[in-house]
């Protein structure tokens, strides 16, 4: 597929962009080990420019309004500067990948399925969708456009992936992040579609595509205006010797002075549940794959996804440096690997509420 | 842009806030008022942000050195507010090595604000548009002589 693009590009832009993939090309194939992409957030232009240059495989972005789920005020790319992005990642040999990843509005159904359009003007190597009505569309206007099925989509058993690859030809599909390592590798051995994980970021409460609670507190969700907990209805109140976090008037939280903080979500919120006041739903918390990395790769995972479009550029070049390094360790084979401290120090400090978890990769239940 | 050079988390001494504190507060405003408008004037804010800060008064708080600064965004120009009438609709409090951190590129503002090293404070959607409008900037390679990088 990188020769095919080489030659393509060959054509497009010349020589320079042709030898980049090509060095790329040799350096994979003498690999020992096949890496899975990584494929990096990125919410703004450098963004963008800082996963591409810190080894990123794929950036996947998104357009400037509520066809994506971080439609945050200032954030995202407009026509010019996605094109501008698009063409520093293809000339370094890198793919951009297109979210459009919330469910058209009733009576609006026509501004996502424009989004599908400017997508492919824009030459994106895939759209990632998650209303089958969105792919269904894509599939028979745009016909040759590679799709891929989002995480929104919710698609947790091959069954469901086989049927959209058998619908809409879906050629890659995102996992939600409710499956256990074993369930992902049963996935995987059961369909011909290239399977995505996440591997690093902030967590939603495990229902994706389905979430309601921020409606709950302010009658906007990712589902109907593209963000969670939009900022308008977020107050931080400082008081002496801690910080309170209302939402929509709402108190969700209280950090002591040393506590670490959350993103406002109801789901990271700490409620009172039969007399005691605890994370009741999850914990602020960030997922980090890196020490089952090499079951990730064992089991035949095409791509490693990191979460963050909110997050700045700085963010994106930290956690891309730390993910391709300890990718890059993985090349000569497993045996060898062992988590460097600094690799894990990196992550934790970017992390939400400043701690780390398998999620459900590892848990003894099911 | 940060290059070989790490800035370390560091405090200053309390005595320099104290200190800080008694010392007119003026050159703060100006040198961060001039940095603003530099960045302005080589056409790095976008337009259709900037329009969202008209009229809004912002607080920058520096807590190791008790320096503090409002300006307000006005007429397509960022200007300096010396004595401040109200309450402002933005504030951002940290230590100086948090704001070097920040203006470097070497630490993300969300990883600040989880480590609870920066403190917002106000209109939580013009944090949030101030942040992402800061952060789509393509700062170009001789930023390190903007005056708000030298401050
Ligand atoms: S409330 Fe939590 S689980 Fe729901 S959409 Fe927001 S972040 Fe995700």
């Amino acid at each position: 597929m990188i020769l095919a693009r080489a030659i393509r590009l060959t054509r497009i832009n010349g020589k320079p962009a042709a030898l980049a993939i090509l060095a790329r090309l040799i350096f994979r194939m003498s690999a020992m080990t096949s890496l899975p992409d990584l494929v990096c957030p990125a919410g703004s232009l450098p963004a963008l420019k800082a996963a591409v240059d810190n080894g990123a495989d794929a950036v996947y972005l998104g357009f400037k309004n509520d066809t994506n789920a971080r439609n945050f005020a200032g954030l995202n790319f407009d026509a010019k500067t996605m094109a501008d992005g698009i063409r520093y990642a293809h000339a370094k040999g890198r793919e951009v990948l297109l979210a459009i990843n919330t469910f058209p509005q009733a009576g609006r159904v026509a501004d996502w399925q424009k989004a599908v359009d400017a997508a492919v003007d824009q030459g994106v190597d895939a759209i990632i969708l998650a209303d089958i009505g969105l792919l269904d569309y894509a599939r028979h206007r745009h016909p040759r456009q590679r799709l891929h099925l989002s995480v929104q989509g919710s698609a947790t058993s091959y069954e469901a992936i086989n049927f959209c690859q058998r619908e809409f030809g879906i050629r890659r599909a995102v996992l939600p992040r409710v499956l256990t390592l074993a369930q992902v590798e049963n996935v995987i051995k059961n369909t011909p579609v290239e399977i995505e994980v996440f591997g690093f970021g902030s967590l939603c409460v495990m229902n994706e595509g389905r979430c309601w609670l921020s409606s709950y507190a302010c009658g906007e969700s990712p589902n109907t205006v593209g963000a969670c907990s939009p900022a308008k209805y977020v107050k931080w109140d400082k008081k002496p010797g801690a910080m309170e976090t209302r939402l929509n008037g709402v108190l969700i939280d209280r950090f002591g002075d040393d506590e670490p903080a959350g993103y406002p979500t109801l789901c990271k919120g700490r409620f009172e549940v039969q007399g005691e006041t605890y994370y009741a739903l999850e914990e602020p918390t960030s997922l980090n794959v890196l020490e089952i990395l090499p079951d990730i790769l064992k089991i035949g995972v095409r791509a490693i996804k990191v979460e963050g479009r909110q997050r700045s550029p700085t963010y994106v070049a930290q956690v891309t440096r730390t993910l391709r390094a300890a990718l890059d360790s993985l090349r000569d084979g497993s045996e060898r690997f062992h988590v460097k401290p600094a690799w894990q120090a990196e992550l934790s400090k970017v992390s939400e509420g400043s701690q780390a978890t398998l999620g459900a990769y590892s848990r003894p239940w099911r | 842009m940060n290059g070989s050079f790490t800035i370390p988390k560091f405090r200053l001494p309390t005595f320099v806030a104290n200190l800080g504190q008694k010392l007119p507060q003026w050159p703060h405003a100006l040198a961060l008022v001039a940095g603003l408008n530099a960045a302005l004037k080589m056409k790095l804010l976008p337009q259709s942000e900037l329009a969202l800060l008209e009229g809004k008064l912002f607080r920058v708080r520096i807590l190791d050195t008790g320096g503090e600064a409002s300006y307000t965004y006005a007429n397509g120009l960022f200007r300096p507010v010396f004595r401040p009438q109200r309450e402002p609709d933005l504030a951002f409090a940290a230590h100086l090595s948090a704001y070097l951190q920040l203006l470097s590129r070497q630490e993300d503002p969300d990883t600040l604000f989880f480590n609870r090293e920066l403190e917002i404070t106000g209109d939580t959607e013009l944090g949030l548009i101030v942040k992402n409008m800061l952060d789509a900037v393509e700062w170009p390679k001789f930023s390190a002589s903007l005056p708000v990088f030298r401050h």
